[in-house]
């Protein structure tokens, strides 16, 4: 009797509800037919009849205007209306997008694209090189407020253009003929083609812009040359993409439709994904995580993502000015494996260095990295005499940090740690995102602050400029005129292999320094239905619907 | 009637002009601003955002913008939803919550009222003290747990219901089917709420002369309860439906959130996080001007319930 045992189930769970937790087999979500096919069917890659992928995207887009767009989940909705120069594979490597080849010139300076010859927009006009020199234009014009337009400071006089100190024509960019376009950087790149991935190089179609002006990026107006078309987006519901039948490689793509939900509560992300209202999610609430390994192990995808946790010192105040043992002292004390398995639960790596796992850079990580966390401790304890503290004269010590439950978790974790370790006295403060942001932006009323940040593009360089003395976002303050140096002369450097060791070495000349703590690396972490097939985890965590399949179920 | 309303009317532009006021200086006054973001924007970048929306200007001059473009119907552009007017995503949001609030509202008014004078009826008998248990434990269980124990329940076990959307093409599309949870979550503290009022005004006027002078001639209980008791026993019940009626169809942040739907108080609380000034600023107005209209509708059935209340 199937609906009693149900039933039995839902009794079950409202007896176990504070641990959200069901003992047994999962029930998958609306009534299973009777006997469940094999995903993929015998052959185990027998397509579905539909087509179709739901997917949650956390937060609504705040536009689907490719060179205004800044949020992580508008690019993820634009890689699938759009196409770069360059695209990317399911595991994230680069492959040709709009550009069906390309050639550099030999001082890494001159990029010339050759477009498809069946490039189409979502209305059947031809792509042509004009476009991207008009996209690209309008990304770094000033008037078109883009946020992310300083990600296009590789190119030729790109910097002075969105300062408004030169006019767009004069951006390193042009069209040579229909199908042929020249790139001009100031200086070689070697993470160029990565940043043709991002929204802010995608074309413009010129006639929608012209007509319609800041309304072109509305559903029934937008005109994209990506694999899909927006065919529907209501705000704050759901956005439908249909694919896009001019696309130069519709015959390769398997879906017929893609939705994305917007939905921030990960906890209500998941409910509809178990109601089998979602294929995939955007994030896993982390007390779910334990529960959800254990009873959907093949669908928990935990993976490395481009971005660090940290905490930053502000080297310019006391107590840390000037006092590195201090600051060693502390990130010794810490016990980063407790912290991401004890505390967080999602399986994030603990990190010793700044750098995640780029490809073709080699992890920094001190000598002490390797030691047992007593050694570390004791190590520390000398490193904390050292700076003047004791037992009778311990350190008194501000942390802070934006609000959310995690973060709290983690910053009293740090506290309890340095207390039982060093005897530190940790006063513990939150501030709500946006005032925190300010705060420590002021470099005076901080002593130590969280610091996530996640990189744009797959090269160490992203995570590297953060810490140069003049760098905007160098809330710790940090200053050290031979760091400055070694990542100037990478940025100077042609030859790949020269340049990723100019810049291992800064990042061991400023872990030396320590004027930030790491703690993990982050992962994402989402749970994706077996159907789902040419969905890779990938370390930039993009994916393109076009490579999707939904396999029989 | 038409010179009352003309009264209200000229009335509620001082309380809505405070109002304004209030929420424009205190939103400014908050730190952070709406071009705060962890990776900092070129100061080019932002002086031109803060020119676009007008952040450059005097503060009382962006405040005497404000007024002036509200004069004329317009609410300005979203900071945050960057092609999208306060107008349009109050015309997005306010008619699902409206149609979420309002059926949580007729729900909770039809069941609270009735529960409520079968307790006054059976005053310290099972039925009365089984109603208040459940009334009781209606107004102190949180929503927040009501709400994700019916989607476990409903839609992730039993599947009879989706757990969350407004179900345009989602799985088992179908609007009403995605509105019962919600509905349900949403009307459960209200029923209680006010089958609580009415039992305790029921119980009062059930001891008034004029309901025993009723008993005397002879009616029947349910003559006398429908026709004479009700009405005078509502008036508590009325002067609570009013704001809280306007609280309910203005969007109920928590249940949005819960069951994912597309309604006006998410907008509030991710407008308020982000400072998307013109946003809040719009919701608060809309609301405001909803609160006046709804405690004026309440003043209009005072006077049908209570004839005193006429003069």
């Amino acid at each position: 009797m199937i609906p009693n045992r149900r039933l039995s189930g839902a009794l079950t769970a409202l007896l176990l509800l504070a641990a959200c937790s069901r003992p047994g087999e999962e029930p998958a979500a609306p009534a299973p037919p009777p006997q469940a096919v094999a995903v993929g069917g015998a052959s185990g890659t027998e397509l579905a009849a539909e087509q179709i992928l739901r997917a949650a995207n956390g937060a609504e887009p705040e536009t689907l205007d490719p060179h205004r767009a800044s949020g992580v989940t508008a690019s993820n909705v634009l890689r699938d209306i759009y196409e770069g120069l360059i695209d990317e594979a399911p595991d994230g490597s680069l492959i040709p997008g709009a550009a069906e080849s390309w050639t550099v010139s030999a001082d890494g300076r001159v990029y010339t694209f050759r477009l498809q010859a069946r490039g189409r927009w979502s209305n059947g006009d031809p792509v042509v090189a004009e476009d991207f020199v008009a996209g690209l234009r309008r990304s770094a014009d000033p008037k078109t407020l883009s946020e992310y337009s300083a990600i296009l400071y590789p190119l030729e006089n790109a910097e002075a253009v969105v300062n408004g100190q030169l006019p767009t024509e004069k951006l390193g960019v042009r069209a040579i003929d229909d199908r042929t376009l020249e790139i001009r950087l100031h200086t070689p790149t070697p993470y160029f083609l990565g940043l043709l991935t991002h929204a802010s190089t995608y074309p413009i179609h010129r006639p929608s812009l012209a007509k319609l002006g800041g309304r072109f990026a509305r559903a029934g107006n937008l005109v994209g040359n990506g694999a899909f078309r927006l065919n529907a987006w209501v705000v704050q519901s759901h956005i439908q993409l249909v694919r896009n039948k001019f696309f130069w490689d519709d015959a390769r793509t398997t879906l017929n439709e893609v939705w994305y939900y917007p939905i921030e509560s990960a906890e209500s992300e998941l409910n509809r994904y178990r109601a089998g209202e979602f294929d995939l999610t955007y994030t896993l609430p982390n007390r779910q995580i334990p529960w959800l390994r254990k009873n959907l192990p093949k669908e928990v995808r935990i993976a490395p993502y481009l971005g660090s946790y940290t905490y930053a010192f502000n080297t310019s105040q006391p107590p840390f000015r000037d006092n590195i043992p201090l600051r060693r002292a502390l990130s010794m004390a810490l016990d980063r494996d407790v912290i991401v398995s004890k505390v967080n639960g999602a399986g994030e790596i603990p990190a010793y260095s700044w750098v995640p796992p780029v490809t073709g850079y080699r992890s920094q990580p001190p000598a002490w990295a390797a030691w047992t966390q007593e050694q570390r401790n004791s190590e520390a304890r000398r490193l904390y005499a050292e700076a003047g503290y004791s037992a009778e004269k311990p350190l008194r010590l501000q942390l802070l940090y934006n609000t959310e439950s995690n973060h709290r978790r983690i910053a009293v974790a740090m506290a309890a740690m340095w207390r039982d370790v060093l005897g530190v006295d940790t006063d513990i403060l939150s501030q709500e995102w946006q005032v925190f942001l300010q705060t420590r932006h002021t470099k005076i009323d901080t002593q130590l602050f969280r610091f996530g940040w996640i990189g744009d593009y797959d090269d160490p360089y992203t995570f590297a400029e953060i810490l140069l003395s003049t760098h905007g976002q160098n809330d710790m303050a940090y200053n050290n005129p031979r760091y400055d140096d070694l990542v100037f002369r990478a940025t100077r450097e042609a030859d790949p292999a020269a340049r990723m060791a100019l810049l291992e070495e800064a990042e061991r000349v400023m872990l030396d320094d320590m004027p930030i703590l790491p703690i993990y690396t982050y992962v994402t972490k989402r749970v994706v239905k077996p159907w789902v097939a040419g969905y890779e985890d990938n370390i930039m965590d993009h994916h393109h619907s076009r490579f999707v399949r939904i396999l029989k179920h | 009637m038409l010179r009352l309303i003309l009264r209200r009317l000229l009335e509620s532009i001082p309380t809505l002009f405070i109002l304004i006021a209030v929420t424009f200086f205190m939103m400014r006054m908050a730190p952070g601003g709406p071009f705060d973001r962890e990776k900092r924007l070129a100061p080019e970048i932002e002086a031109n955002l803060r020119a676009a929306f007008h952040l450059d200007e005097p503060l009382w001059q962006q405040f005497g913008r404000y007024l002036w473009n509200l004069v004329r119907g317009d609410f300005g552009p979203s900071f945050q939803y960057r092609d999208r007017t306060v107008t349009e995503l109050i015309a997005s949001g306010f008619p699902v919550s409206l149609q979420l609030g309002g059926l949580a509202m007729l729900i909770a008014v039809l069941a609270g009222v009735t529960l409520g004078s079968l307790a006054a009826l059976r005053q310290n008998k099972p039925a009365d003290y089984g109603t208040m248990a459940v009334a009781m434990t209606g107004i102190s269980v949180p929503n927040f747990v009501v709400g994700p124990l019916l989607v476990l329940v409903f839609a992730v076990y039993l599947g009879w219901l989706p757990a969350g959307g407004l179900g345009d093409g989602a799985v088992g599309a179908g609007g009403w089917r995605n509105l019962v949870l919600p509905v349900c979550t949403l009307a459960l503290t209200q029923v209680a709420y006010i089958a609580r009022l009415t039992r305790g005004s029921m119980i009062e006027v059930l001891r008034s002369n004029f309901i025993r002078t009723a008993r005397a001639q002879g009616l029947s209980t349910g003559t006398i309860l429908l026709r004479h008791a009700l009405k005078p026993a509502l008036i508590p019940v009325v002067s609570y439906l009013g704001p809280a009626t306007a609280g309910l169809i203005t969007g109920s942040v928590v249940i949005e959130t819960i069951f994912d739907l597309p309604g006006l108080g998410r907008y509030f609380v991710t407008g308020a996080l982000n400072r998307d000034y013109t946003l809040v600023l719009g919701i608060v107005v809309f609301y405001g001007a909803l609160i006046i209209l709804f405690n004026f509708l309440v003043d209009l059935i005072y006077g049908w319930l209570d004839p005193r209340s006429r003069q």
